[in-house]
């Protein structure tokens, strides 16, 4: 068969087993920091271990390996499908592997010698933005190469996404880096105080916004339908929810700077357009759940939609508490706690893990050519597993937080607070020992995963190929 | 902010508002619209068997979406948010944080003014007082000093009986007001690593020798004897030929017990290359004199009562 007859499921395969590896790597690295938090000398005083250099591993292997890497496979898988062609330059698709997998490596060498930009979720140093770059920009030559020479005249709902998360990123990963590079490890950058502040919570919330929100609903719009075997829900809301939800996310970055030094104005914007986010965000929600709904009997027999339906309740969940949580009376009380700890799990548990797992054990056999995961069974497991570790993570911080919040402000009746720090940092202990419960259950559950993918891919024919369908 | 940026906000703020309302009416189903049928699709068909439905927004949703719209706007009429128009509710996080402390100030500052009359030492036997005097310590000095006042290895102890500054009533009531800064010069360079350790010879020696052998080095050993020499010549301008310190500058007694920074050879080897620079912060900005005053009692309070205890 002419190699362009078929898909390139090669690079899918590389990225979707990575996905899985990335997954065990960067939850074993929060457990590990989530029992620091409770035994802090379980950095054994060496300097690479402590909490402050493997908390920014936790997060970047979580996010930008685990996750980038869900959603390198499941774009590639999706885009070629929904346009009926083989991926464009196949060689390009292949250093991106290449690339972005040793962007990884740096990063677990570099975060624990100390390197860092030290800023929150792009703290990896100088040569490696480059490099990030780089792959980014191949990423995106591949996956809008492909577009282009599409068959099909419309572009399906999940491409919309996928493009405008891979644009996106590359604008704020390129101006939150941008930085005067003074030796191989140390750069500074080119914003000072409160803008640089702001830049780096445009940055960080667009991350949440377009990595791991527009990013991740892309793989929701191909495989709810795909795995439900019905339509979506409808067309007309996938084109307003996604066009708001571009344009409104853009703006709410300053909430995370409420009572700072920035200007009243900026974070009055930024809480108004947070909560107008609101309906956009549960535009996918609804359409994702709509689209379930008359396949509900499948969820008897199919594991796969049910770690998609929790996805998308905790989807719906994070999206009101975001909007909530940004409020400034609110968000007097909640900021600084653990209540955010909470938030940003229940967001990046409940929804962009879960909805990767339901991805990977619906992609991970097709590309091998099977119809299934090895053990079904397996799958069952790994969601109870999962879900109960995320219940058990998120109540408990959400706990943590508000009485941190209560504690941190409560006053004697001579106006001194009644308690120190120290205190409110005691009283979270059981809720520590809680959360990282929840974090082995849930890291377990990533465990159980890679089993089933070793069994799968193990008793599977490597080289399947699959032939490019003609469109209707 | 200039007017071009001023336009700029305005514009982009209420013209992203706007798209994003626009964009929902015209999508919106009107009621007398025929709706589609059940199971009409829009015709796409995507990897064999991807189709779309066309269903109306759901009315609950598109209530959500007008309500946050019109919300905003009203949020942006009360608040600042456009640019430099401040709003007509006249807030600001600036007046928000005034009213708030002025409000706070009249609640508990009478709490503090029964106080600002009485001597330090009466105030240092008055429970009230010190029950008070120890919640602001709790707040802003335990962090260094420790919630019980015994500090830590760079911070002074409180409860001993050494004291950098003095303990005069009104020379604590300086040091917690405008803070203090406590500086030892790094004397690496003009010592040596020979000279540091014959100055640190000097100092084990000193508490054990009578009080005339800074006068007179005669039987000394010769470690100790030319530790002296450098003693008296680089470290006598602050701690004094006899070492014991002057609490004008804040410079420790060097024969007592009280190591501030450590007291093994090492912790004082460091010190002595290195020197160091103490901070004690400033509290006015944070505290009323009358806060000041019952807060200095309960320091003097712990101060010489705890030096004796385990």
């Amino acid at each position: 068969m002419d190699k362009s007859q078929s898909y390139n499921d090669v690079v899918v395969r590389q990225f979707g087993i990575m996905t899985v590896v990335w997954g065990v790597v960067g939850m074993l690295v929060g457990v590990i920091i989530a029992a620091q938090l409770m035994w802090p000398e379980l950095n054994f005083d060496l300097p690479w271990i402590t909490f402050s250099r493997l908390r920014p591993l936790h997060t970047n292997a979580v996010i930008f390996a685990f996750g980038g890497s869900a959603l390198f496979a499941a774009s590639y898988y999706v885009v070629q499908r929904t346009c009926h062609v083989r991926l464009y330059a196949g060689w390009l698709a292949a250093f991106t592997f290449w690339g972005w997998n040793l962007v990884i490596v740096l990063a677990i060498i570099t975060l624990p010698l100390g390197m860092t930009q030290s800023k929150e979720y792009a703290e990896l140093i100088w040569p490696i933005d480059v490099l990030i770059t780089v792959v980014w920009v191949a990423y995106g030559v591949v996956f809008f190469g492909t577009l282009a020479k599409r068959r099909v005249q419309h572009i399906y709902v999940a491409n919309w996404f996928f493009s405008a998360y891979i644009i996106t990123i590359a604008i704020l990963h390129v101006v939150n880096s941008l930085a005067i590079p003074v030796t191989l490890s140390l750069s500074y950058p080119i914003y000072a105080g409160i803008v640089d502040a702001m830049v780096q919570w445009w940055y960080g919330h667009n991350a949440v916004g377009f990595f791991l929100t527009a990013g991740f609903l892309g793989i929701m719009y191909y495989f709810v339908p795909k795995q439900a075997g019905r339509p979506v829900y409808s067309y007309r809301l996938s084109v307003v929810h996604f066009w708001a939800l571009i344009a409104t996310y853009m703006w709410a970055g300053p909430h995370h700077l409420h009572y700072t030094s920035l200007p009243d104005w900026a974070q009055s914007v930024g809480m108004v357009f947070s909560l107008v986010l609101l309906a956009p965000s549960w535009g996918g929600m609804i359409n994702g759940i709509m689209t379930l709904s008359g396949a509900w009997d499948k969820l008897r027999t199919d594991p796969v939609l049910k770690f998609l339906i929790v996805s998308l309740s905790f989807y719906g969940m994070s999206t009101f508490e975001g909007p909530m949580m940004s409020i400034k009376t609110v968000n007097a009380l909640s900021h600084y706690t653990d209540w955010t700890i909470g938030h940003v799990h229940s967001g990046a548990l409940g929804w962009v893990a879960m909805v990767t797992f339901g991805c990977m054990y619906a992609l991970i056999p097709r590309v091998y050519g099977r119809t299934g995961m090895y053990s079904t069974k397996a799958i069952d497991l790994h969601f109870w597993i999962a879900t109960i570790g995320i219940v058990l993570y998120v109540a408990s911080m959400w706990i943590a937080g508000v009485m941190q919040g209560l504690m941190w402000r409560a006053v004697n009746s001579d106006g001194t607070l009644t308690f120190t720090f120290i205190e409110s940092l005691k009283a979270t202990y059981p809720y520590y020992a809680a959360r990282l419960m929840g974090g082995v259950m849930f890291f377990s559950g990533a465990l159980i995963m890679a089993w089933n993918t070793w069994k799968t891919v193990a008793t599977s024919e490597q080289r399947v190929v699959q032939p490019v369908l003609d469109p209707a | 902010m200039s007017g071009f940026w001023n336009a700029w906000v305005w514009v982009l703020t209420l013209g992203t508002l706007a798209g994003c309302l626009w964009l929902l009416q015209a999508l919106t189903t009107k009621r007398k619209e025929k709706r589609p049928a059940e199971k009409s699709t829009t015709g796409h068909v995507w990897d064999g068997d991807l189709v779309e439905l066309n269903n109306p927004l759901p009315r609950w949703w598109l209530w959500l979406f007008w309500i946050t719209g019109i919300f905003m706007i009203v949020y942006l009429v009360i608040y600042p948010g456009l640019g430099t128009f401040a709003g007509i509710g006249g807030w600001s996080q600036t007046s928000q944080y005034e009213a708030e402390m002025a409000a706070a100030e009249k609640r508990f500052g009478n709490v503090f003014a029964a106080f600002s009359g009485v001597p330090l030492p009466e105030l240092e036997t008055d429970p009230d007082a010190l029950r008070l005097g120890r919640n602001i310590f709790l707040n802003r000095c335990a962090t260094c000093h420790g919630s019980d006042g015994r500090g830590a290895k760079g911070f002074p102890n409180l409860t001993d009986t050494a004291w950098l500054w003095g303990d005069a009533p009104d020379t604590v009531i300086e040091t917690i007001t405008n803070g203090r800064t406590g500086m030892m010069p790094a004397l690496g360079p003009a010592l040596g690593e020979q000279g540091v350790t014959e100055v640190i010879a000097w100092l084990r020696a000193l508490p054990k020798l009578p009080a005339s052998a800074a006068a007179d080095p005669a039987g000394l050993a010769p470690d100790v004897a030319a530790g002296r020499q450098k003693f008296l010549s680089f470290c006598i301008g602050c701690h004094g030929a006899d070492a014991k310190g002057n609490q004008i500058l804040g410079a420790p007694n060097l024969t007592d017990t009280d190591w501030l920074h450590g007291s093994t050879d090492a912790d004082i080897r460091d010190v002595l290359m290195n020197g160091r620079t103490n901070q004690m912060p400033a509290q006015h900005d944070y505290l009323t004199p009358d806060r000041i005053r019952v807060l200095a009692a309960y320091v003097l309070s712990l101060g010489n009562s705890g030096g004796a205890q385990p």
